[in-house]
Order: structure tokens, then sequence, then C-alpha cells
């Protein structure tokens, strides 16, 4: 499984990874995903999945609980962000030091299980923080309004500043929205996959490939796998709550409804949808999610009717009103069939999908060149 | 004595549905070894059975009384449900037992449903992990409960019990309590009753029929009762369709007590997984026992004085003690080995 790596390929894979991800404003606004908001969410939701990839894709473990991280880290950011002041690099810290100390809490419970029974113990702790951040904890979490920033609150080191105006995360003077605000979470982005990518390449990651492989094996052979799968669900949960506090620097803002386990179920889907276990593809089964949610709920009747106005009228209606339940309201329709699809025909995601197709074009053109062919970097 | 009396009486109703939930579940998990995420669209199904029923009873014609006239002088008009209008007083009976009525539609249509799903999805991940199994149930429910959301709207639709068991009963004065301290609404005793019928059903059908023993069998050794020449796929098929048809009647009996949304399905399948790791995989007294349990300690932990002690227990009772029961007891209470032990 396991192909030997160069590191220079590593590398030029790295380096080709940071100019797209940096380049992201120029090449997609053809297709309409070159505004800010968008593109922030790309990063953020990307990086969760690459960090849920490191414990789902490596070991196999599948977490149902992870959106409570993401949660976790949302809300240390905003306590950051009333405390300390506006300032994200103190945020992003915090969030990931509390969603470690979390997911090292609930790692080492769950993690005494495996398999389905992992799955249900994730789930049960997430749920159970979601309740708690409904209910008894709305001190902390301020309920079912969210927590935000208020002009009242201390913000110790910048309470003069930005004393007008509504409160908006600033690196020293540059405010996160926008394209600042992109930019801030590519650089984030691209920190955790160099991270996630030395993990990939490292003895540990070859140790947490094992695991997924065959734990009773490693067993035999006289090792724990035990220390290995509770760092990998640290680290996952670590990049879980950078996510969330990503979200409050780019909207300081944080709701329960983050940890609810729809959430969790929908960074499976991303990382399920790009490839699990592939380095890349969690990060484009998040910008394709995110893309299409994003176009597929702003779809209405009147633009279908407009998309599909070649038909002759009496099929026009028809295909209008079946593809309707699928856009707008009903985006989550088309999640789940997706989600479905996806499982069925491609369990191994975008990336099995187009190194099929690499396989197949290098099959056919072999006989002419046959040291040429390339293994796909991942 | 008499709040705690109250407290285990709320908790049976709630239970009686895990109970009939978990049960499915089980069955489904030590059968076919599928782990179906999808059995709480089942009960939101069902529940939606009774809904449509319902909605179609209720269609009417608007009839002119001439004889009567409303406030503003003109002519009283009458909506008649076409079923009264026809059936005279059978049709306002059934419009009046509707709930419990649409049982007899749901049993067909759950069974389709079982068996659609068995034969067009599930019976192609036997042979594929856990995780794929859970992905791929998970998918599905969130396309019914999609579906049954673009049919019936995101509001929850409360239903009506039958007008002889709307009330409630002064239990506490049968006892010998003051009364009006414990009252008891009807319709949770007949969903108690009818839970309880529902679970010897499927125990008695698995200990005293000859499928229930091959499917038992099954549950032991799948293998083994293949080699005997049984063609155990089969069986399966109609034991998933079985499932399906007891999560689907807890649903339509469980609508008067919970006004059905697209999403009870999801509320209840998570809450249902927990039963079933407490009870044991694979162990359907367990399950039953899990359920009523959990559904009495949940109604316990809602008291205010527990609350009082331990704020927001109420909200997270249910997964502590699957916590705490899946790191003391692995296998859960009545698990048996060698099911899921990786």
């Amino acid at each position: 499984m396991v192909t030997k790596i160069s590191p220079a390929r590593d590398y030029l894979l790295f380096g080709v990874f940071a100019i797209a991800v940096l380049t992201m404003p120029v090449w997609l606004a053809p297709i309409g995903a070159g505004y800010p908001d968008l593109l922030q969410k790309f990063a953020i939701f990307g990086l969760f999945a690459t960090g849920f990839n490191l414990l789902f894709g490596l070991t196999g473990y599948l977490s149902f609980g992870h959106a409570a991280f993401l949660g976790v880290g949302s809300y240390t950011a905003v306590w950051s962000f009333k405390l300390l002041g506006m300032n994200p690099i103190p945020a992003a810290i915090l969030a990931v030091v509390t969603s470690g100390v979390f997911a090292l809490a609930i790692g080492y419970v769950s993690l005494r299980r495996s398999g389905i029974y992992f799955s249900i113990l994730t789930l049960a702790f997430a749920q159970m923080s979601y309740n708690l951040a409904y209910s008894v904890l709305t001190p902390i979490t301020n309920g079912e309004t969210g927590l935000r920033v208020l002009e009242s609150d201390p913000r110790l080191f910048d309470s003069s500043a930005n004393a007008d105006g509504p409160l908006i995360s600033n690196l020293f003077g540059i405010e996160m929205t926008g394209y600042a605000g992109f930019y801030f979470c590519a650089v984030v982005l691209l920190i955790g996959f160099f991270i996630a990518q030395r993990i990939f390449r490292s003895p540990f990651g070859i140790m947490l490939r094992a695991v997924k492989t065959n734990q009773n094996r490693m067993n035999y052979t006289g090792l724990n796998p035990r220390p290995y799968t509770l760092a990998a669900f640290v680290i996952s949960g670590m990049y879980a709550g950078l996510a969330g506090a990503l979200m409050c620097i780019t909207d300081p803002l944080a709701g329960a409804e983050r940890m609810q386990w729809t959430a969790s179920g929908e960074v499976v889907l991303m990382t399920i949808l790009g490839g699990a276990g592939t380095l890349l593809g969690p990060i484009l089964g998040a910008a394709l999610i995110k893309y299409f949610e994003n176009i597929f709920s702003a779809f209405n009747e009147q633009t279908l009717h407009e998309a599909f106005s070649f038909l002759p009228d009496f099929l026009e209606y028809p295909v209008v009103s079946v593809a309707g339940l699928f856009v707008g309201e009903g985006w989550h329709l088309t999640l789940g069939v997706l989600f479905m699809l996806i499982v069925i025909f491609l369990p191994g995601g975008i990336m099995e999908g187009v190194s099929r197709i690499g396989r197949l074009f290098r099959r056919s053109s072999s006989k002419v060149e046959p040291s040429g062919a390339t293994a796909p970097a991942e | 004595m008499d709040v705690i009396l109250l407290q285990l009486l709320n908790g049976l109703d709630k239970g009686g549905a895990y109970a009939l939930i978990a049960l499915g579940l089980t069955l489904i998990f030590g059968t076919l070894g599928v782990v179906n995420f999808a059995h709480g669209a089942l009960f939101m199904l069902g529940a939606f059975c009774a809904v449509s029923f319902n909605a179609l009873l209720g269609l009417d014609v608007v009839t002119v009384d001439e004889t009567q006239t409303t406030a503003w002088g003109t002519p009283l008009e009458v909506r008649t449900p076409y079923v009264e209008a026809y059936l005279g007083d059978f049709g306002a009976w059934i419009l009046n037992y509707s709930v419990p009525v649409s049982i007899l539609i749901a049993i067909p249509v759950m069974l389709l449903v079982g068996f659609i799903m068995e034969r067009g999805l599930i019976k192609h991940f036997y042979k594929r992990a856990h995780a794929d199994q859970i992905l791929v149930t998970f998918g599905l429910a969130i396309v019914l409960q999609e579906i049954i959301k673009s049919i019936y709207g995101a509001n929850p639709i409360p239903q009506a019990a039958p007008v002889a068991v709307r009330g409630a009963a002064d239990i506490g004065a049968l006892f010998g309590f003051d009364p009006g301290v414990i009252v008891y609404p009807y319709w949770r005793m007949v969903y108690l009753a009818f839970a309880g019928v529902m679970i010897a059903g499927v125990f008695a059908f698995l200990q005293f029929t000859t499928f229930g023993m091959v499917v038992r069998a099954g549950m032991a050794d799948r293998d083994t009762v293949g080699l005997l020449g049984i063609n155990i796929e089969r069986r399966f098929t109609i034991v998933f369709a079985i499932a399906a048809v007891v999560a689907g009647l807890a649903g339509v009996m469980y609508t008067p007590i919970l006004p059905p949304d697209y999403h009870m399905g999801m509320d209840f399948l998570v809450l249902s997984f927990v039963v079933v790791v407490v009870g044991g995989m694979g162990s359907l007294s367990g399950a039953v026992l899990a359920g009523f349990l959990l559904g009495i300690l949940q109604s316990f932990a809602s008291m205010n004085e527990v609350k009082a002690i331990f704020p927001g227990i109420d909200q997270i009772i249910i997964y502590l003690v699957a916590v705490i029961v899946l790191l003391v007891r692995p296998r859960g209470l009545m698990g048996r080995k060698g099911v899921m032990e990786n």
C-alpha cells in the first residue's frame, strides 16, 4: 500500500498545493466561487477534513463526534476574544490547546473500544457536549443565542481599540474579513496540510496505517496500538478545534449547533467524498461540498425554469418539479443521495476515481513508453 | 414514593419506544450483521403512515346547509369528510380511531419498505466494512427524512388519540395515594401495552416457530446454517422486513404522544443505538431491558429534585450510562461473547 515517495516529490506536491490554494480567488472566479466568504469556508472545512482524515483515513477509526471539537474550538476562540482581545493568534493557539485536552479526555475513554463501539462512544460524547452546551453550560456558551463578543467585555490587550463599529477579529490592524480573512485561513490550512503530510510520511503515520490494516497482528508483534491511536485522535481533535477557531476568527460568533452530530456526519462525508486516507482528497471533498451547497442552495424554481427552458413545455414542468426537490431547501437530499452513491460505487472517493482513470491511461500508453509512467503523488 | 412511582410510569412509555426500535436494530444486527443507521428513519416512516392515513381520511366535501346561516347571514357550509359522508357512523368511527387503524396500513407499507431496502441496498453491504454500512445507511436516513420533509414540511403534525382514551387516569387513587398525584394518560397505557404485546410477539415468533428457530440458529452461526442447506439469505430478508414493521408500528402508535416531524427518527436513532450498546450487541432481551431501563432513568433524571443536585443530568444521563457500561462491562448488560469483539 505505502509506496515510497521521495522527499523532493513531496515538496513539489506541497508547492503546487500552496500555489493552488493561494491563487484560488483567481482560478475559482470563473465558476462563481471567487468570493471570500466561500473561499474561507473551503479553507476552514478543508482543515477540518484533513484533521478528521488523520484519524479515519490512517487508523480506520470512524469518529461520529468530531463536531464536538469544532464547537469547543469555537467557544474557546470567542472567549479568547472576549478576555484577551481580538487578535486571532492567541485565539487559535488557545483553541488548539483546549480542544486537544478535550480530545485527550474523550479519546482516552473512547479508544478502549474499537469498531462500531468506538463510533457510538464518540457519538455519545458529542451529543453529551451538545446537550450540555445548550442547557447547563449556558453561562459559558450562552445557550441557544450563541456566544458573541460584546463591547463591554474586558479584552485586556485592546480594550481601547475598535471602540466603534462591529467587533471584528484583527491581526495587528488587519481585519480578518474578506480576502484578508481568507488568506489567514489559507495560511493556517497550508501549515495544517504540511504537518499532515509529514505525519503521513513519518514512522508514526506508518504505525497508524498498521493499526488500520491489522490491529491483531500489531498486538502480536508486541506493539501497543493505543498510544498511537490516542495521539492520532488528539491531533485530529486539535485540527478540528483550529478549524472551529478559524470560523470564529472570520465571524466572531459561536453556537451549539456546530456540535450537533449532523455536523460530524458532514465532515465524514467530505472525507469519504474526496477519498479517505489520501492527503488531497479530504480538502477536495470539503471544497466540493461547500461549493455545491452554495450553488444548490441558491437555486429556486425561477432559476430552474430558466435552466431547463430548452426543453419542450410538457417536459419542462415535470423536470423542474423533480429537480426542485434537490435544490434550495432540499440541498440535504442531494447530500444524502451523494453520500449513498459515493459509498456504494466509489468507496475510495474521488481520489480513487482519479487514480483509476490514471491507471487506464497508463495501461494504454505503457506500450509506447514503459518507463515514463509516474506514480500518483498520493 | 408517589413521585417515584409517577416517574417510573413516565419512563415506561418512552422506554417502550426505545425498546421496540432497539429490538429491531438488534435483530438486524444479530442476523444480517449490518449496522442500520436508517432504523430511526423507519420509525419516522411508520409515524408518517399514520399522518398520511389521517390526512387521507380528512379529505372533505363541502355541502351548503340552507336551513342554517352563519353570523354573516350566508348559508352555513358544512365540511364532511368523505369517509363520513359515504360510510356514515362507521366512517366517523374510523376517523376517531385513525391512529390505531393506520396500523393496518403501516404493516404492508413497512413490509414493502423493509423488503425493498434489504434487497435493493443492504444486501450488497453484507461483506463490506461496518464503517461502510454505517455510512450508507446514514445517507439513506438523510434521504428518507428529506423526502418526508419535502412532502409534509418541517413542522410537527399532531395526531389525536381516539376520544375514548384521550384523557388521563388517576392511577394514584387506585393504590390509595391522594387523588390527583399520580395522573397517567390513557394513551400512554395503551402504548405500554402495545409495546409489551409487540415485544412478546417478536420473542414468541423467534422462540416457538420453525422460522424463528432457523433465524436464531443463523444468529448463532450463520455459516453452519447455510451449510445445512437452508437459504438463510431469504430468511434474513424477512427478518429485516419484520424489524422494519416493528419500528414502523412503534412510530405509528407514538404519534399521539409526540407529534411527528421529519427528524424524529434521527433523535430516536441515536438513543436507540445507545440502548443497543448498553443492552449488549446481538442480545434481544438485553435490548428490551436496556430500553426500559434507560427510559426510566431518563425520566428520573428529569425530576426537579435530581436536577437540583446534578444540573443538566437529564440531558446526558443516557450517554453517561452508556459510557460507564461500555467501560465496565464492554459487552453490555447481556451481550454474548464473540459478537463484535473488535
